[in-house]
């Protein structure tokens, strides 16, 4: 009965190949990856298709799909580009989503954590903060926002952060409140280590898991916010977003749906990947919670 | 006597998952429980003694782990060939579980009248009024005090001892011929365990039953056991009446295993009259305030350590023992400045920690580390051990390369592998990781270690490592160690002196041997009187067997 030798142990995996071992698990999740490695690729090939400006002229208005290689997905009423737009509004869209979803996640993980790890008064003032935001319908205070910043991307994309930080902030405080009791917790600060070492260094790692998972879904719900506004008009007109085009073909939707057809396909196809992928990563990071 | 056995085990063999550490949790198991008698089944963890009982339930999580072959018999009756509705009828009315963790295994949400009434219902055309009678009269057989009032009890309104006798209550509702007692005492305190154990003989003795008595305390098996069987790793490795393997254990195995049962007398005393004092308590005080909220109602405030003085010279080991909610852990985590006591005050060297701030308690956290008792709970899963250990020097200033090179010499010292310094915690054993935690106690080079039950969550064999470890450790680097601990039989390996505490209070202190042989408060003896198995002496077995 002595004990096992650590050298023992069967050889360490490589993580990335654990990762993919589980993630490959999940089928759906699989299309979702590959779906999402399309759009990048729509993004990247986006300059080389359409160069100079996707929102220049380019051929006779409302020309339908596959009629002329010239536009092969057809053209809009002021006679752009739709392929060009799809392209140039990939990069747009994948832009609003990350940066988008790193402000949110980044607002809520803080004031989540120090609700959490703090509790008391610290818990009281930021929960009251983040149930205020919470009561205000997000695509309300999203207008409100863009109305008061100004329609430009750059708000637009602090505007949708702000509005989706507050999911996050619940989420982490609650994993927060019960890592923070664990005994490794106590055992650092035995240790002497403080306040924000302990917060970032010792528990942050451990309660990422849920938060990168919902870090796919407000990446899909930021790219629908975008989308939406644009729909409204209030999109910057100066960059092809998917929403846009939608939203300028829905004065010619009877005669010419394509126009607001096939930007509406991409969407629906990038939010899914966003949305399939979660579902791996949730895999991936909680496999306990699957297990046969 | 020709009539049948109660229980009938033969060959049985329960299979693993794909990728488990063993094929088969059970191979080739085989035992008999006869009427009127019980037979304790031994094993450590992941021995598969649970799923023993599992498979005699029918209870098993198929169908990852499921029965492959053998042959269970109750009364002569298989099992195997019954329908799961047939099973469900024998279930709670032939053979009846209790199981270890009476909060869980009862409804939260169910009076206890109405979870013994259940039972009744399911397995008998009695009417309201006679069930009524029949609970109330099971409540009385368990010496449930107040069983009228016990019947309207919710579970969380009665004591955990009680919450035990309410399910052996609802195990001996219908009279059943074997009852399967998985660990029933294993939560419990030591006064609490003694009245349960006695109480399942009584009942067993009266009722006629069979009953398998599943347990990892060879001090509980001494107090209850008929005979025992030992198992390992799914094996069964000898079994016989209690007194053959208690004292004169065949199999090397066995052996060890009772070799490891810390002996209850201790050693002789080591003399401390020259070394100075480390720590010094005075008066400590810690009253948790109850937080009650809209719907929580009123609840008292509850001094948990209350006028606690005590000291600790250096190279010496205080045990501080008690049973749950007497207050000891919250001595080690206001000593340690985990929980910021009421008043008193701890000197460390002369200098005080309980009114220290900043950068002075940081100073002295070096001095005084902290052993935690769940091994896994207090590693962070997601850190190298090498990263772990050095943590603690590093905070303190020591540059980060030094501070690993010398976490992989502590690795040797408790005698682990250096090659466990890139491995994650979740790759080691409970005795292992519980090893990194000495380890990172260590680093710091602290002069008192405050150890919370750091071997109450390990195997025996494993315990007795552990144990032996700390005590060279202590001798090797004159450390002072302050054990809490809720098990007297490794209080009297371990500590010189010990603390007894009661409700808050040390009742009493005194040299180990002295209060051992001679206890002066009538606690203290009510405590050594309750150590399950205290009047077995495990018989010395030579080392070679081991």
């Amino acid at each position: 009965m002595s004990l096992a030798d650590p050298i023992d142990l069967p050889p360490e995996e490589p993580r990335w190949r654990v990762f993919w071992r589980r993630y490959r698990r999940n089928k759906a999740a699989v299309l979702g990856l590959v779906l999402l490695g399309c759009v990048v690729l729509l993004a990247a090939v986006a300059g080389l298709y359409e160069p100079v400006d996707p929102l220049r002229r380019a051929g006779p208005p409302l020309t339908w799909p596959f009629q002329t290689w010239d536009t092969p997905l057809g053209t809009d009423q002021l006679g752009r580009d739709i392929l060009a737009g799809i392209l140039h509004g990939a990069r747009i869209s994948l832009l609003i989503g990350v940066v988008a979803t790193v402000i949110s996640i980044a607002i809520g993980v803080v004031i989540g954590a120090l609700a959490g790890y703090f509790g008391g008064w610290v818990d009281d003032v930021l929960m009251r903060v983040t149930e205020a935001f919470q009561t205000v319908p997000s695509f309300v205070l999203l207008l409100a926002l863009v109305a008061i910043l100004g329609s430009s991307i750059e708000n637009i994309v602090l505007a949708i952060g702000i509005v989706s930080w507050t999911a996050p902030a619940r989420l982490s405080r609650a994993e927060f409140m019960s890592l923070r009791r664990r005994e490794f917790v106590e055992a650092v600060r035995n240790l002497g280590v403080g306040h924000t070492a302990i917060i970032f260094r010792e528990i942050l790692p451990n309660a990422l898991p849920p938060i990168v998972i919902y870090a796919s879904v407000i990446m899909a719900l930021a790219i629908l916010l975008e989308s939406a506004l644009a729909f409204l008009g209030l999109g910057d007109p100066n960059y092809a977003s998917w929403g846009n085009m939608i939203g300028q073909g829905r004065a010619v939707l009877r005669t010419a749906w394509f126009v607001s057809a096939i930007p509406g396909f991409a969407i629906v196809l990038t939010v899914l990947s966003f949305s399939l992928l979660g579902e791996g990563l949730n895999e991936v990071l909680n496999p306990r919670q699957k297990k046969t | 006597m020709s009539e049948a056995p109660i229980l009938e085990i033969e060959d049985l063999r329960v299979a693993l998952p794909e990728g488990s550490d063993r094929p088969l949790a059970l191979d080739g198991l085989s035992l008999t429980v006869n009427r009127g008698e019980i037979l304790c089944l031994v094993g450590e963890s992941g021995s598969g003694k649970s799923l023993a009982a599992g498979a005699v339930m029918r209870l098993l999580p198929e169908p990852s782990v499921r029965m492959t072959d053998g042959r269970i018999r109750l009364e002569g009756q298989d099992l195997a060939t019954l329908s799961e509705r047939e099973i469900r009828q024998l279930r709670g009315n032939r053979m009846a579980m209790i199981f270890q963790e009476p909060m869980t295994a009862l409804n939260p949400q169910k009076t206890v009248g109405w979870q013994i009434d259940e039972v009744l219902r399911l397995h008998t055309s009695l009417g309201r009024k006679a069930r009524a009678a029949r609970t109330l009269e099971m409540l009385e057989q368990v010496h449930i005090p107040d069983p009228r009032s016990a019947m309207n009890a919710y579970p969380h309104q009665v004591s955990g001892g009680q919450r035990q006798r309410v399910m052996i209550a609802m195990a001996l509702a219908m009279d059943p011929r074997l009852i399967i007692a998985d660990e029933p005492t294993t939560a419990l305190d030591v006064t609490t365990q003694l009245q349960i154990l006695r109480l399942i003989r009584e009942l067993q003795e009266s009722h006629g039953s069979g009953v398998l008595f599943i347990t990892h305390d060879f001090g509980v098996v001494a107090e209850i056991a008929d005979r025992v069987a030992v198992l390992r790793r799914g094996e069964l490795v000898e079994q016989g009446t209690a007194d053959e393997i208690l004292n004169r254990p065949q199999h090397p195995y066995t052996r060890a295993l009772i070799a490891a049962v810390p002996d209850l007398t201790p050693p002789a005393p080591r003399s401390f009259d020259g070394a100075p004092t480390v720590l010094k308590a005075e008066g400590m005080r810690k009253t948790f305030r109850a937080r009650g909220g809209i719907f929580g109602g009123r609840r008292k405030a509850v001094v948990a350590v209350d006028q606690v003085s005590f000291d600790l010279r250096r190279g010496e080991t205080l045990g501080i023992v008690g049973e749950s909610g007497s207050g000891k852990t919250t001595v080690a985590r206001c000593i340690t400045r985990l929980l910021d006591a009421d008043g008193g005050r701890v000197t460390l060297d002369g200098r005080d920690i309980l009114s220290a701030s900043g950068g002075d308690l940081r100073a002295m956290r070096a001095d005084i580390q902290m052993v935690f008792q769940d091994p896994m709970a207090s590693l962070n899963p997601r850190k190298r051990v090498v990263d772990l250990i050095a943590q603690g020097p590093i905070v303190h200033g020591t540059p980060p390369r030094a501070a690993r090179e010398q976490a992989r010499e502590l690795l040797r010292l408790v005698e682990l592998s250096p090659a466990a310094a890139d491995r994650y915690p979740h790759e080691f054993s409970g005795g292992q990781r519980q090893r990194i935690g000495i380890a990172r106690a260590l680093a710091l080079e602290p002069k008192v270690i405050v150890a919370d039950e750091p071997v109450s969550a390990l195997d025996v064999s494993v315990q007795a490592q552990v144990l032996r470890l700390l005590a060279d450790l202590r001798k090797r680097l004159e450390l002072s160690l302050l054990f809490v601990t809720h098990d007297l039989r490794v209080a009297a390996q371990l500590c010189d002196r010990v603390a007894v505490m009661e409700k808050g209070r040390v009742v009493e202190t005194g040299v180990t041997a002295e209060l051992f042989a001679n206890p002066q408060h009538a606690y203290t003896r009510k405590l050594l009187a309750s150590v399950p198995g205290r009047d077995w002496t495990p018989p010395q077995i030579r080392e070679d067997a081991a």
